[in-house]
């Protein structure tokens, strides 16, 4: 949180270009110029139109996807493939059907050869921590939305991540439950000491949320702005939201994003 | 199984539906009192109305006729014999053609190129007629076990193999993604997330198989042999005797049905997990 925290997370100079789809076409290039930090326990917002690379970023942070140029690091190694100290998360819950709860949250655990008990009992730890215990024997279609990624975040915590990667979380969730999950995920969050990177179309869910927010624009995605957040209560977005400083910085990303000139979506 | 819990716990809060429905206890047997009310009805049509339109035993058999030849080909014919040869065979080749359908079915799905280079062929294979390959198999092999099982294998195996490839091409990329990003080995994803996320279309694919199977058997038997249900339709029709050739259809359509329903079984077993449109939403609390 404070900004001599040592970094976690480091983009230095990052592109990633796509060939193109047609033979001979030019390259399509998703991002470039990608540099920026996060510092440890740090909780930074992307916020940009839709189609300015933020997946790519995330994949490439994951280690599923390298980039083209420049190097992405975390605790100053590059990240060259998956590892195990990223947790990311997806708007879709990914949760396995055929799983219950208890067993998707333990599916991150099964990659590592950890003894059953021991999975069982982290497992069971993350759902305590996200307040989802008493539905650890159901099944994914037996919860409702806001539950299914309460579990996907206790999966996501169970690896016991140094950083999470939350791509628009709550998007698919109605109005209300939105605003209880924002709350308890910002509350496990706060409490875990998490760093975590959330991207997200959500301008007042930026602001609400996170310590900093890198604004990024399209063709190709690059960073325009930093905002320092600086309320206090991360844990409570809810609060934050009423305060004017909040309500300048959402005005002020709005007029940044160029929303009201927008005519496509 | 605590998922069977909780939902029979959710039934049984429920009121029983044949109290709450208008016109009491009665109507919850309504449909099956029906269907074998159908049952009886064409049963005594298929007894009586033939001899009163004067259609000769050789053409249309009655019910009563069914019954007798039944029982003289119990006796006399070995029919328990013929039954289990067909039976056991069908079984046979049905999970013979289905291991090689899955098998082949999740090879492919993994190797995409290769999919690609043999779709043209396994597209012309899964049209042509296999059973039409029989008098083949019979020339190759002889008049024993194998024709008829090489027939079966393949009329089961191709529906397997195309809903298993089907599932691996409608994978969930996320899904595969989320289990790379744990550092989950090859192996582990395809055990952990590939194979149970097929398990809808392979159990689909199954299901057709089963059905298929007997038909492959028939027709292996039709063509050449001295044993099962199908040479005994071929002996019955040599001897204009029409009763056993409707009895041993007869028998060969519950051998389906018996293969169906285990699949059946099996099914709601490993897909306990899939919702059905019959059970009650979950109860949600927010």
């Amino acid at each position: 949180m404070s900004p001599n925290s040592p970094n976690v997370l480091h983009l230095q100079d990052v592109a990633r270009r796509f060939p193109g789809r047609a033979a001979g076409a030019p390259p399509f290039t998703a991002v470039r110029n990608l540099s920026f930090a996060v510092g440890a326990g740090e909780f930074v917002s992307i916020v940009g139109p839709s189609g300015c690379g933020k997946s790519t970023l995330l994949n490439m942070i994951a280690g599923l996807d390298r980039p083209s140029e420049g190097t992405v690091s975390l605790h100053g190694i590059e990240v060259s493939g998956p590892n195990a100290s990223v947790g990311f998360m997806l708007q879709k819950d990914l949760l396995l059907p055929w799983r219950t709860v208890l067993h998707n949250v333990e599916f991150g655990l099964e990659a590592r050869n950890l003894p059953a008990a021991e999975r069982r009992e982290r497992a069971m730890r993350e759902l305590s921590r996200c307040r989802m215990t008493e539905f650890a024997d159901r099944y994914p279609y037996q919860i409702s939305g806001g539950q299914r990624q309460r579990a996907a975040l206790a999966r996501t915590l169970a690896i016991d991540p140094d950083v999470v990667l939350l791509d628009e979380p709550f998007s698919a969730l109605d109005a209300q439950t939105k605003l209880v999950l924002q709350k308890s995920f910002a509350g496990t969050i706060a409490m875990a000491g998490l760093t975590t990177l959330l991207i997200t179309h959500d301008l007042s869910e930026a602001v609400a949320m996170s310590d900093r927010i890198l604004v990024m624009s399209d063709g190709p995605g690059r960073i325009v702005e930093e905002i320092e957040v600086g309320l206090p209560n991360r844990d409570n977005p809810l609060e934050r939201l009423g305060t004017p400083r909040a309500t300048e910085i959402v005005k002020h990303l709005f007029h940044a994003l160029h929303i009201d000139n927008r005519l496509d979506a | 199984m605590s998922h069977e819990a909780t939902s029979s716990t959710t039934r049984g809060d429920r009121p029983p539906r044949a109290l709450t429905a208008r016109g009491g206890w009665w109507r919850g047997a309504a449909v099956p009192a029906t269907s074998l009310t159908v049952l009886v009805v064409v049963l005594l049509a298929w007894q009586y109305l033939p001899p009163m339109f004067a259609v000769p035993k050789y053409i249309i058999p009655r019910v009563s006729d069914l019954w007798f030849e039944g029982i003289r080909m119990w006796q006399q014919e070995n029919l328990l014999g013929h039954f289990i040869s067909t039976a056991s065979m069908s079984i046979l080749g049905f999970v013979l053609g289905g291991l090689l359908g899955a098998i082949a079915g999740y090879t492919l799905g993994l190797l995409p190129t290769w999919e690609k280079v043999l779709s043209p062929y396994i597209l012309a294979l899964q049209i042509a007629p296999k059973v039409a390959f029989a008098p083949l198999f019979i020339l190759w092999f002889g008049y024993n076990a194998w024709p008829k099982l090489i027939v079966t294998i393949l009329v089961v195996f191709f529906p397997i193999l195309v809903n298993v490839l089907q599932a691996m091409r409608v994978m969930d990329r996320d899904l595969i993604n989320l289990a790379r990003a744990y550092n989950m080995s090859r192996t582990k994803i395809f055990l952990k997330v590939m194979l149970p996320f097929s398990m809808p279309n392979l159990m689909a694919g199954l299901r057709i198989g089963a059905t298929l199977a007997v038909i492959g058997i028939t027709v292996g038997e039709l063509v050449g042999g001295e044993i099962g249900l199908g040479y005994l339709i071929s002996f019955g029709q040599g001897q204009a005797n029409t009763a056993m050739v409707f009895d041993a259809i007869g028998l060969l359509t519950l051998i389906g049905i018996a293969m169906y329903w285990a699949v059946a079984y099996i099914e709601a077993r490993v897909l306990h997990y899939v919702p059905r449109a019959i059970d009650p939403p979950p109860p949600s609390q927010p």
